[in-house]
């Protein structure tokens, strides 16, 4: 990434264009406030714009005076911003026209348009946020649900840094007992003079190992709130996937006709339960002599189970097991599944014990009618208990690392695993404190306490335009 | 009458000795001022040289081409190698030493040395203009000329003797402090602190019953500090180990109040790592005893230094109190204890060559850089000789980074964080510990030493050849495997190791903690011609085999950052977003690189990241204008 030129005045839009009624436009630099006095007009007029308060006025175009929209306007000095830097936000209406407009007369008077992540970049060059607090709020801006976005603001507040904190105070603490032992144990005296490994072996497992193994647990957890999950839907043609879709979406997604494979391709959409995102992927019926675009289908169908969290086979009960549900056995098999008997409100021909005969002794049955409520609820309470109660659970205890940070947790564990295996097999004590300090390295990498610059360009692309 | 000179070292202690010697053997003619010519390379603490962490430094001013080790083992009367029982990188040499000896020995190769002058002189004044020092004044209003001085002046900058309520203006005991000197280096703006030091008494042999006290004996097969030393020749002596009791601590306790420590006469900052007998008590009153060594002053002195009892107390409670130590029932105290008060020069006024920012050749070595230890001294004092005479040759500095020995770990400590309390060399101040050993002190710097023109031929050659064996060596032991037999086994389990279940190579046999070179050379059933040295280092290699080169890579991502130059004229201020006092500490440490940057206290790495991005920037901008004129 290019770290050149930090010190010029940056702009971007911050809402989401089309999104809600307000949009904001950002400001930061040292020219912040001459370029917002070239295109706003306050209602009253201002002799000297005070920090951290409010005008009112309107946005004109700098050339000819004419009004483009009312707005609301903060003036707000360094340092006591977000990037330290002057900075100024304009709180104007969300159309796509006018924050344009907008934006364009900012660019014009002598801002530069900010990459992204730029203003977030800024304030922890200007030592506003740490590492892990610049993370989380690419991760807030990143995080697709609710769930994941208290996990984000929890980094943000500074929770995981102070249990990362409490990990690095113990390795120091057991770190210089250690090097007491090797610089001083001539000046002790007697008695004083031992460090029994023993004892450090299970301060080690205790208070080390132990609890960064739990953190680590806890990314699964994390993955899973801000990815959410992937929840592939199977079965042969016209048993009912697409009015599945539809009924769980909220919404009419998917073309629901009775002619079977009228689901060529995948369709893919989102929905939320207890606030994590679903993604839903509705995939092509399987056929027994499908046309060729169908097969094609198929192939994609394949794929979306080996990536699904969650894979329901939905069945037509009114209609007996055929070669067609053989294909789609195949196709699921060796992974875990559950079937739902559709259109339980049709006289029935096909039996739970049917399936379980010809397939899975165990595998969960659900029997719906898509256009129940009663069954879709029961549907959704199924799924949560199953695949969310102990995610959520934990994530309200957890505390939930990303990626990176995981990385630098699995590499501190290791090193104190190699540790706990040099003090075992009675290996000299300046190894063992070592793999210590190496431990402790990487956990200060976690809070950006060791910073390369890879780390740095790593984190800071993720970020999009304006925070 | 001669006054003209190229370098004039000022202070006869560690540190100068060995800056005057140096700078005579690059070719400078070299002034060595003393206060007394009969106190040059004195001794004033303890009868002792190295340890560990300070014999590393000892052992990598002797592969410089320095004086110490030499006459150190000249002069021993026991070698003991200590942390034995750890791994190689922290075992550390210490010596007892005869302290007239030492010093009569150091003295002559200074007496000795081409291009050296020794002279008695108090000096009271430098002589600078604009900026840069040109000489100094005694005492007697003698000025000497000089493109460069060394000062190393120790504790004798307004130098204070505390014993009980009694205060002595002195530089140590029974000599003159340095009251004008320590004026004028205020006046030319130097930033002084306080620290206070102390030493223990010495008792007289007859008065002590020794039987009341553990003997502890040296190693039976010295290992001598020095390269170039062939032969112990001194006889070896013994120390006597024994403990004070709960009536000494009553007694330090209920006089407390008489401890100039402790009545706040004393404001000077003591080493925590040091502490006086007053401090340990009353630190750490659960402790039911502290050690106390005896250690004799030399062969023709009954006089013996009582280690760990250093106290600031009235003389007849010093009397008191080494008489309620079992043993010591009768004693005779010859010398008193006593502490000292002594200004410093804060370090971080330095550049890391040890010249001022303040004064332009002026360069400061030793105690009076906040440091305590012989061996601190003396590495100051070579590093400092040889910046003062590269610096009269206009050749390039001398600087060793924290990769590459003991003695760049402590000045860059000394430049870039300064110290508050008595700064002593530690093995855990070394963040490449693996790599900076004693027994391969000679493989980083021997090459260095003779770059510089401080060896000869003959030992850089030796130095290549050694090298060469070494790689050779580990190589064939890395080919040559053992198989598993019943002699084999037999032979391990005799050294408590582990048998072997398949074939092994012998250099993964080595790995093994339990077992030494000497066993690889019974399993092979012959014993190896190899030097000594060859044998140690390729012995060390396989213990610490895959550490090392997990140390060596982390040691070239160091040198990344150490290579990331900040220009001459950088302005710190320019950067906008950086907090006040983190321009404040970048201004006045004025760091060299981006490395030097991180390891200034309170600088953030986002503030070293933002300082990255303007160097750059300043970088490319001088790269333009340059192509501009052009």
């Amino acid at each position: 990434m290019d770290f050149e030129l930090t010190d010029d005045t940056i702009s971007a839009i911050a809402t989401p264009i089309g999104q809600g009624g307000i949009g904001i436009v950002k400001i930061s630099g040292t020219e912040a406030l001459s370029i917002a006095k070239r295109i706003f007009r306050p209602r009253k007029s201002v002799h000297a714009y005070e920090t951290h308060k409010l005008y009112h006025g309107w946005i004109v175009e700098p050339e000819t005076q004419e009004v483009v929209d009312e707005v609301l306007l903060s003036y707000m000095a360094g340092p006591r911003t977000y990037t330290r830097e002057d900075m100024v936000e304009i709180n104007c209406h969300s159309g796509f026209m006018v924050l344009n407009r907008i934006m364009e007369f900012v660019l014009q008077s002598g801002a530069r348009l900010a990459e992204p992540g730029e203003f977030t970049r800024r304030a922890f060059l200007n030592g506003r946020i740490d590492l892990s607090q610049a993370e989380a709020v690419a991760d807030l801006i990143h995080s697709r649900s609710q769930q994941s976005l208290l996990a984000a603001a929890r980094h943000l507040s500074g929770d995981f840094r102070s249990q990362i904190d409490e990990l690095r105070d113990k390795l120091w603490q057991l770190q210089s007992e250690i090097e007491a032992f090797i610089d001083f144990g001539n000046d002790l005296d007697e008695g004083e003079a031992n460090i029994e490994s023993v004892k450090l072996l299970l301060t080690m497992e205790e208070s080390l190992i132990r609890p960064l193994g739990q953190i680590l647990a806890c990314y699964e957890t994390g993955r899973l709130l801000r990815e959410g999950l992937t929840l592939v839907l199977v079965g042969k043609p016209n048993v009912g996937k697409s009015s599945l879709l539809n009924v769980l979406l909220g919404k009419d997604r998917a073309i629901v006709t009775s002619m079977p494979g009228t689901t060529r391709d995948i369709i893919e959409d989102s929905f939320r339960l207890s606030g994590v995102l679903i993604r839903i992927l509705d995939t092509a019926g399987i056929r027994m002599k499908p046309d060729s675009i169908e097969s094609m289908g198929i192939q994609r169908t394949l794929s979306a189970v080996a990536e699904a969290d969650i894979i329901l086979w939905l069945m037509d009960q009114s209609q007996p097991l055929s070669e067609e549900d053989d294909q789609v056995f195949q196709a699921v098999s060796g992974k875990s599944y559950m079937i739902l008997l559709n259109k339980c409100d049709l006289p029935p021909r096909l039996s739970v014990e049917d399936i379980r005969t010809r397939y899975d002794r165990a595998v969960p049955v659900l029997r719906i009618s898509v256009f129940n409520r009663g069954d879709i609820e029961g549907l959704q309470n199924f799924l949560r208990d199953r695949f969310l109660a102990t995610p959520l659970a934990e994530n309200r205890s957890a505390l939930i690392p990303n990626m990176r940070q995981k990385e630098c947790c699995e590499r501190s564990l290791e090193a104190l695993q190699r540790g706990r295996k040099l003090l075992q097999t009675g290996s000299y004590n300046e190894l063992v404190s070592l793999e210590i300090e190496t431990a402790r390295k990487h956990l200060n990498a976690v809070l950006g306490l060791e910073v390369d610059q890879d780390l740095l360009d790593g984190i800071f692309s993720r970020f999009c335009i304006g925070k | 009458m001669r006054n003209q000179y190229d370098v004039i070292v000022v202070g006869a202690g560690h540190a100068g000795c060995e800056a005057a010697l140096v700078s005579a053997r690059l070719g400078c003619d070299t002034l060595l001022l003393s206060i007394y010519l009969d106190t040059v390379a004195h001794m004033p603490c303890s009868p002792s040289v190295g340890g560990i962490g300070k014999g590393h430094l000892v052992k990598e001013i002797d592969a410089l081409g320095g004086e110490m080790a030499k006459v150190t083992d000249k002069t021993a009367i026991q070698f003991r190698l200590l942390n034995t029982k750890k791994g190689p990188a922290v075992r550390g040499t210490r010596t007892q030493n005869d302290k007239v000896r030492y010093r009569t020995n150091m003295k002559h190769h200074l007496e000795r040395q081409e291009h050296l002058s020794l002279k008695q002189s108090l000096v009271e004044l430098l002589v600078v203009e604009d900026e840069h020092v040109v000489g100094v004044v005694d005492q007697m209003g003698v000025f000497f000329q000089a493109r460069a001085v060394v000062l190393a002046t120790g504790t004798f900058l307004n130098g204070l003797i505390h014993i009980g309520s009694r205060q002595i203006p002195s530089g140590r005991a029974g000599e003159f402090p340095s009251t004008a000197l320590a004026k004028q280096l205020c006046d030319l703006g130097f930033a002084p602190g306080r620290m206070k030091t102390g030493t223990p008494a010495r008792l007289a042999r007859n008065s002590i019953d020794f039987s009341r006290f553990n003997e502890q004996q040296g190693d039976l097969q010295p290992k001598p500090f020095s390269l170039f030393t062939d032969a112990i020749t001194l006889p070896q002596i013994s120390c006597f180990m024994g403990r004070t009791n709960e009536r000494t601590h009553e007694l330090v306790r209920r006089n407390i109040g008489l401890s100039p420590l402790y009545n706040g006469s004393i404001r000077g900052v003591s080493a925590r790592y040091c502490p006086s007998l007053e401090d340990k008590i009353m630190k750490f009153p659960h402790k039911e005893f502290h050690q106390i060594i005896l250690e004799p002053e030399g062969l023709d002195t009954e006089e013996i230094y009582a280690s760990g009892t250093g106290n600031s107390l009235p003389y007849e409670l010093q009397y008191e109190l080494i008489r309620s130590i079992a043993g010591l029932e009768s004693a005779e105290i010859m010398r008193s204890a006593y502490a000292i008060e002594y200004d410093y020069i804060q370090p971080t006024q330095l550049t890391a060559t040890l010249e001022t920012k303040l004064v332009k050749g002026l360069f400061l070595a030793g105690q009076v850089n906040g440091t305590s230890g012989y061996e601190e001294a003396a590495a100051q004092g070579m590093w400092a000789g040889i910046n003062a005479a590269l610096k009269v040759q206009q050749r390039p500095p001398f600087v060793l980074d924290r990769s590459e020995a003991y003695m760049g770990v402590m000045i860059d400590d000394l430049v870039t964080k300064g110290t508050n309390e008595p700064y002593r060399m530690f093995t855990s101040r070394a963040e490449y510990r693996l790599l900076l050993r004693e027994d391969n002190a000679d493989l980083r710097l021997l090459e260095k030493g003779y770059q510089l023109g401080l060896h000869d031929a003959a030992t850089y050659r030796e130095l290549v050849e050694r090298r060469k064996a070494i790689r050779s060596e580990l190589e064939r032991l890395q080919r040559t495997c053992v198989r598993p037999s019943g002699e084999v086994n037999a032979l391990l389990q005799e050294r408590n190791s582990a048998p072997l279940g398949e074939p092994a190579s012998l250099a993964k046999l080595l790995k093994r903690p339990e077992l030494s070179y000497t066993d690889i050379e019974a399993l092979e059933g012959s014993a190896s011609a190899l030097a000594e040295r060859v044998k140690q280092q390729v012995e060390v290699e396989c213990k610490y085999q895959g550490y090392l080169r997990r140390q060596e890579a982390e040691a070239k991502k160091f040198k990344q950052m150490e290579q990331m130059e900040i220009p001459d004229g950088f302005c710190f201020d320019e950067i906008p977003g950086l907090s006040n006092e983190i321009k404040q500490k970048l201004r006045s440490i004025r760091p060299s690189s981006l490395g030097q940057a991180s390891r200034i206290p309170g600088v953030t790495p986002a503030a070293v990241a933002a300082l990255m991005v303007y160097v750059r920037r300043f970088r490319d901008r001088g790269n333009v204008q340059k192509i501009k004129v052009a």
